[in-house]
């Protein structure tokens, strides 16, 4: 239905002023596919996308409270980077980066992957030690990392603040140049056009209200457009998983936190990097519009509200600050808040439940965007073969059950701690 | 967001610590099964509606108490101490 977008086919519609088809069909469920996936967020419809493309399964529905790029795909600060230091995470998380860096050719769609490089900035000695020993990590597993110190700190990110009295002085920071940033709206487009293209049926404004089942088996969805069956039933959403998976019976090691972000109104280029601040949890990029995205933590208590708290407005505002004085005069334009699923241990589950013939994949925390082309590639194969990906068998959903918690930043079993 | 503490009076949110839901039951002393601490220690109902929690007034009186909000709304309602005994009615 969707031509394929070229120079050509720009060069075509200009010349015959011939409308754009739409980016994807508007499908109407039918009654039975392979697999359906609750939710059409990234993850999501990546996952249909290499069910199609890696597992030629097309009978595939995702299905989609509201309208394709209206949830968390939509509400993150778009980064994109490897830098993770435990076994697992490290070879996921560059599947996952690889996966980007050939994304809009693979989908033919720009997702413009900006690949500006990202430093994660230490202010103390052992910090520094820290850090280094992450970068360590990441090169013996063949992942770019580079250690700066703070004379090259000061030559590449000159803007930052080094007084001498500053709270936190700046020693050094570890650079990683594939890192950067992604156009997220384009991400959800572009897969959701890749995987309609492939024959998936992307179908929105259709809500799950329950699931049904044949002798303990998951076999498919309730609906408000009807039933849908399938073989293989997928849950992937984000903010409301325990919500849907309660409809299956299953209670989740999952707490609904807010995560609030930022936007200021554009200016000139400046910030060339994505910055993390390491004192606190505060990272900041410029889009290309001009406008400085920025974030920190969650709000720190359960929520579902969507609207964040001053207080955490005011703490983001002076890691800002204390980071780069010089915009301290920067009007926010734009500010909001989206529901995050937050685990014990700070990492997501993927795979198999204890209902069988349905997958989860949610409790993504602070990681879910960048992760979004390796989940889709790992959950697809789960759902193809009945059986979990190597690259995620350390994110299984029982894994705390048999002592096995998977926790990267160690903070310990606390949700709203991660 | 304001939370009434019984000592203090209502005071902002921020002088408090969030400490997770007061309507789970801690398993008995002596409880050796381990799905049971499993399922205290890592499963959440996670509601979006009715919440029992506790708070701490770190910045206050430094008690713990058990705080009635709704998780869709922030409405918060009543709250008492901690120690005046179990978590719900």
């Amino acid at each position: 239905m969707t031509d394929r977008y070229s120079a050509l086919s720009l060069v075509r519609h200009a010349v015959t002023g011939a409308p754009w088809p739409p980016v994807w069909r508007k499908a109407k469920p039918r009654t039975g596919y392979d697999v359906v996936i609750v939710g059409g967020g990234g993850h999501g419809l990546a996952t249909a996308y290499y069910l199609a493309a890696n597992h030629g399964m097309n009978k595939v529905a995702v299905i989609e409270r509201g309208y394709i790029g209206s949830g968390n795909v939509g509400r993150n600060t778009t980064i994109v980077r490897s830098n993770y230091q435990l076994d697992g995470n490290t070879q996921f998380f560059e599947h996952s980066l690889k996966l980007w860096e050939g994304l809009s050719h693979a989908l033919n769609y720009n997702v413009m992957l900006s690949q500006r490089g990202q430093i994660v900035l230490a202010h103390g000695p052992s910090q520094l030690d820290v850090i280094a020993r992450k970068g360590n990590i990441m090169r013996l597993n063949g992942i770019d990392a580079e250690l700066l110190d703070r004379e090259e700190l000061m030559r590449v990110l000159p803007y930052l603040d080094y007084s001498p009295d500053v709270r936190f002085p700046i020693h050094g920071g570890l650079l990683q140049r594939r890192a950067g940033t992604a156009r997220h709206d384009a991400v959800a487009w572009g897969y959701a056009r890749a995987a309609d293209r492939l024959g998936v049926d992307i179908i929105e404004h259709c809500e799950v209200l329950g699931f049904t089942e044949l002798g303990g088996r998951i076999t498919g969805v309730r609906t408000n457009l009807g039933e849908i069956s399938a073989d293989r039933t997928a849950i992937s959403v984000a903010g409301h998983t325990s919500q849907v998976a309660a409809m299956a019976g299953l209670k989740l090691p999952i707490e609904s936190h807010l995560l609030q972000a930022f936007v200021t109104e554009p200016i000139k280029p400046f910030v060339d990097h994505v910055i993390s601040f390491g004192a606190e949890l505060f990272y900041i990029s410029q889009s290309d519009k001009g406008g400085l995205v920025f974030g920190g933590h969650i709000d720190g208590f359960n929520n579902y509200t969507q609207r964040g708290q001053f207080a955490k407005v005011r703490n983001v505002a002076e890691c800002a600050v204390a980071l780069i004085p010089s915009i301290s005069r920067l009007r926010v334009l734009r500010h909001w808040a989206g529901i995050q699923d937050m685990t014990p241990d700070g990492s997501p589950f993927i795979g198999r439940t204890p209902r069988e013939n349905l997958y989860l994949n949610g409790g993504w925390c602070y990681q879910g965007f960048k992760a979004t082309p390796a989940t889709g590639w790992c959950f697809a194969h789960t759902l193809a073969h009945g059986e979990e990906h190597p690259l995620i068998r350390h994110l299984s959903l029982d894994r705390f059950e048999r002592g096995n918690g998977y926790d990267e930043y160690g903070l310990g079993n606390w949700t709203y701690k991660q | 967001m304001l939370i009434i503490c019984p000592n203090c009076g209502p005071r902002d949110y921020s002088e408090f610590r969030y400490g997770g839901d007061a309507a789970k039951r801690r398993p008995a002393h002596g409880e050796t099964d381990v799905k049971t601490w499993h399922d205290h220690v890592f499963l959440f109902d996670n509601p979006k509606g009715a919440h029992h929690e506790y708070w701490q007034h770190v910045l206050g009186c430094r008690q713990w108490l058990i705080l009635e909000r709704d998780t869709a709304t922030n409405h918060v309602g009543h709250s008492r101490l901690a120690s005046d005994g179990d978590a719900l009615p």
